[in-house]
């Protein structure tokens, strides 16, 4: 799954730690969704949309590649 | 950026008592094993409040480690499950054929629990940081 987060954040000018701190979840694991080396569960991609007052679907994308 | 818990400080808390409660567990076992025996002459009812003491500090730590695993993230979480997973098997695994090699005499020595723990202890660690790379 690839997604957006990394490029969001730079908007904002957050730090990962602050990302991490706002989706209450460590700051390596916010490293490795960004890495894509990490699929979050639904309830946290969620939780970053609403952080980022986007659709989900604009933060997260199906890869293809994988299919 | 507003926040209901900070994770950072919930898992330094936990992770505080989860070292306070096994250090208690290991401390309350030294006494239970050796006190006995340097301290109290095998006093009966010192040695059953010795062992008592040992069991609620092995219950503290358990629950000490069942509130720090609630409290991890997910991914977090999913590096746990893995390491366990993979120490309980090469625990059960090693724990099984160690003692099938007394057994078949490929062994002299009596199998020792300790052994069996040592070899899960450090599967579990190497199993963790191999987590934690492969997220990196």
């Amino acid at each position: 799954m690839k997604n957006r987060l990394k490029v969001l954040r730079a908007e904002r000018d957050w730090t990962q730690a602050q990302l991490a701190d706002a989706l209450n979840v460590s700051r390596q694991t916010i490293n490795a969704i960004e890495k894509g080396k990490f699929d979050p569960s639904l309830p946290l991609a969620f939780k970053a949309a609403r952080l980022f007052k986007m659709p989900i679907e604009e933060i997260f994308q199906e890869d293809t590649e994988e299919q | 950026m507003n926040k209901v818990k900070n994770y950072t400080t919930v898992n330094q808390k936990n992770t505080k008592k989860l070292m306070f409660w096994t250090a208690a567990w290991v401390i309350s076992m030294a006494i239970a094993a050796f006190a006995p025996r340097f301290i109290w002459d095998f006093n009966t009812t010192l040695t059953i409040i010795g062992v008592l003491l040992n069991i609620a500090a092995g219950l503290g730590m358990l629950l000490a480690n069942r509130q720090y695993l609630i409290d991890l993230d997910e991914m977090q979480r999913k590096i746990m499950l893995e390491a366990m997973g993979l120490t309980l098997g090469v625990g059960l695994v090693f724990g099984l054929s160690y003692e099938l090699f007394e057994d078949i005499k490929l062994i002299n020595s009596e199998p020792e629990i300790s052994h069996v723990v040592i070899v899960m202890a450090i599967t579990y660690l190497i199993a963790n940081i191999k987590g934690h790379r492969k997220y990196q």
